[in-house]
């Protein structure tokens, strides 16, 4: 065996080693390399990306709400200094007072909207590259499924403000779901809390927004990937490459096989 | 000899004892919280049955024959060359394993349901109980000149601000035939999909005034719109135009003191006849959208105000 050069000793030293310690543990290492080393199709284009912006605008999503919770506080009350609701007052705070406050929101705001047009323009290029297809069905129903919890988290997110355009397409919003046949009514009483929009509304509709869905979408979220990363990528209706490729055989040499370019496996 | 001892599994028969044993532990400790009395006979009940428990663990070494039934398949076995026996029982179909899994099914479930079951109610119920409106005291009965509508506007419930606005018209129609006061107070929630609706003529706001936290102002309409989606209804509450699939809802009222005071609201298929004259049909409130007569009421058969009230 020939003598390693400098570069490879400390490379083995202060990364492949204590790669090796965590992977022969706890095969994290083997599983990210599962996770992102795979073969995509030659011939794959922006087109395929939109899924990853989508997960990008929700982690954007998570981390900004995240931070306006800790300045954001649910409650109709009045708050006896502006006179004006809590919930309202410590938006106006955050927008106007708070140090890149009106940045944060203003990324959580039109970040949601940007949330929902990448949802639907992903959903548009597996429709049209009918990536849907066999065996990826369940890709689509775990896809739809999202879409679904992320319109919800966009109309329980759009009340919290707690101004009259919340209140009132809110109103508009309870009674759409009201009129849906036979447990409509009550789906409404049950969003409203009571017969109409109240004080008990706010909170219960920022927990939703803020645990409820979010517990249900983050699961969802990560058995969508996991179904990509095992499916892998369609290629597109006009390759020429076949529908469906084997996935490597992976880490034929191990776990640190291909982690530093010129090192590993090899030597 | 005293190899064999070894090689085999030595262990104690079964014994009830050590239930009592712990329920007098229990009652020990609960007396030490409630009175000595109990502690006494906790403490009775615990030596009682320790002792017992002792005895029947320490039976085999004091060499005390115990007391079991003896086998009875060797019996079986003999006899069997003289008198022809029923086959051997069949093993037990239901194992101790399928056992073990259904009881550790069957408990998580019955822990699961105890979380969850008041857990999910808490969710649901507070949705569904105790929400009878307040009433509400619209004022002295002069304020409402006979056959104008005013726009009374009040907090259905003052602790939680203006969130809890109400806004209704109210119109005097002066007695019926019977000779009973008539009033038309119809809520402004509009019945397509609750936006506000707003009466269609000049709001008097000379006469506007407030009292005792209600806004009182008269208003010159025989018809109301509804600036979101257009619907149209005129001076009953009747739809005439747009998405609506039934009438204005009404505030039930009695007059107390001489002051109109609001009760409950329901929802109305349709009016006819005009003022004292009008004949209502009546329905229980529900959500704005749905429909409460003809055909499709059907698709909602039960409305929550039905069950509670």
């Amino acid at each position: 065996m020939a003598t390693k050069s400098k570069k490879d000793q400390i490379v083995e030293l202060a990364v492949l080693a204590p790669l090796d310690w965590v992977d022969e543990r706890t095969a994290a290492v083997r599983g990210t390399k599962w996770f992102l080393f795979r073969n995509v199709p030659r011939d794959i284009s922006w087109a395929q990306t939109l899924g990853s912006a989508a997960l990008t605008a929700f982690i954007v999503q998570t981390l900004t709400g995240v931070i306006l919770a800790m300045y954001y506080e649910p409650s109709a009350a009045i708050d006896p200094v502006t006179g004006k609701p809590v919930a309202y007052s410590s938006i106006e705070a955050i927008t106007n007072d708070l140090t890149l406050g009106w940045l944060v929101r203003g990324m959580h705001r039109w970040g949601a909207s940007v949330f929902i047009i990448l949802l639907f323009l992903h959903m548009g290029r597996v429709f049209l590259f009918g990536a849907y297809k066999y065996p990826r069905e369940l890709n689509w129903i775990t896809g739809v499924l999202i879409l679904a919890t992320g319109m919800l988290m966009g109309f329980t997110g759009y009340l919290l403000p707690w101004d009259q355009t919340a209140y009132w397409a809110t109103v508009v919003g309870i009674n759409l779901n009201g009129t849906a046949p036979f447990a409509g009514p009550w789906l409404a009483e049950f969003l409203a809390t009571g017969p109409e929009i109240g004080a008990d509304t706010l909170p219960k509709w920022y927990a939703l927004h803020m645990l409820l869905l979010p517990g249900a979408l983050i699961p969802l979220i990560g058995i969508h990937i996991y179904l990509v990363t095992r499916l892998g990528v369609a290629s597109p209706p006009w390759s020429s490459e076949a529908a469906g490729r084997e996935r490597p055989e992976v880490q034929p040499t191990g776990a640190r096989a291909g982690l530093v370019r010129g090192s590993g496996g090899r030597d | 000899m005293s190899e064999s001892r070894h090689d085999t599994p030595h262990l104690p028969g079964p014994s009830l004892w050590p239930i009592g044993f712990a329920i007098g532990v229990a009652c020990l400790l609960l007396g030490l919280v409630l009175s000595w009395i109990i502690a006494a006979i906790g403490a009775v009940l615990a030596v009682a049955f320790g002792l017992l428990w002792a005895r029947d663990v320490t039976r085999d070494v004091r060499g005390e024959v115990p007391d079991i039934d003896p086998e009875t398949r060797a019996v079986s076995d003999t006899a069997a060359a003289v008198a022809p026996v029923a086959a051997p029982a069949p093993l037990p179909s239901y194992t101790r394993s399928r056992f073990l899994e259904a009881s550790t099914l069957g408990l998580g479930a019955a822990i699961g349901a105890v979380v969850t079951l008041p857990v999910l109610g808490f969710t649901i119920l507070p949705s569904f109980t105790n929400r009878e409106e307040s009433e509400a005291d619209l004022g002295p009965l002069e304020n409402f000149p006979e056959g104008q509508y005013v726009i009374a506007s009040f907090l259905a419930h003052p602790s939680q601000g203006e969130v809890s606005r109400r806004t209704t018209f109210v119109r005097n129609n002066g007695l019926t035939e019977a000779g009973v006061p008539s009033f038309t107070i119809l809520y402004s929630r509009c019945v397509h999909l609750g936006c506000p609706v707003q009466p269609n003529g000049p709001i008097d706001e000379q006469a506007a005034k407030e009292i005792d936290g209600v806004e009182l102002r008269p208003v010159l309409a025989q018809s109301f719109g509804c600036p979101c989606h257009g619907g149209l209804y005129d001076a009953e509450g009747n739809r005439r135009a747009g998405p609506p699939v039934r009438s204005m809802d009404r505030y039930t009222f009695s007059i107390r003191n001489g002051r109109l005071v609001l009760h409950e609201l329901y929802a109305v298929g349709n009016v006819s006849g005009t003022g004292a004259n009008a004949t209502i049909s009546k329905y229980p409130w529900s959500t704005p959208g749905t429909h409460v007569d003809g055909i499709e009421a059907w698709l909602y058969p039960i409305v929550p105000s039905q069950v509670t009230g």
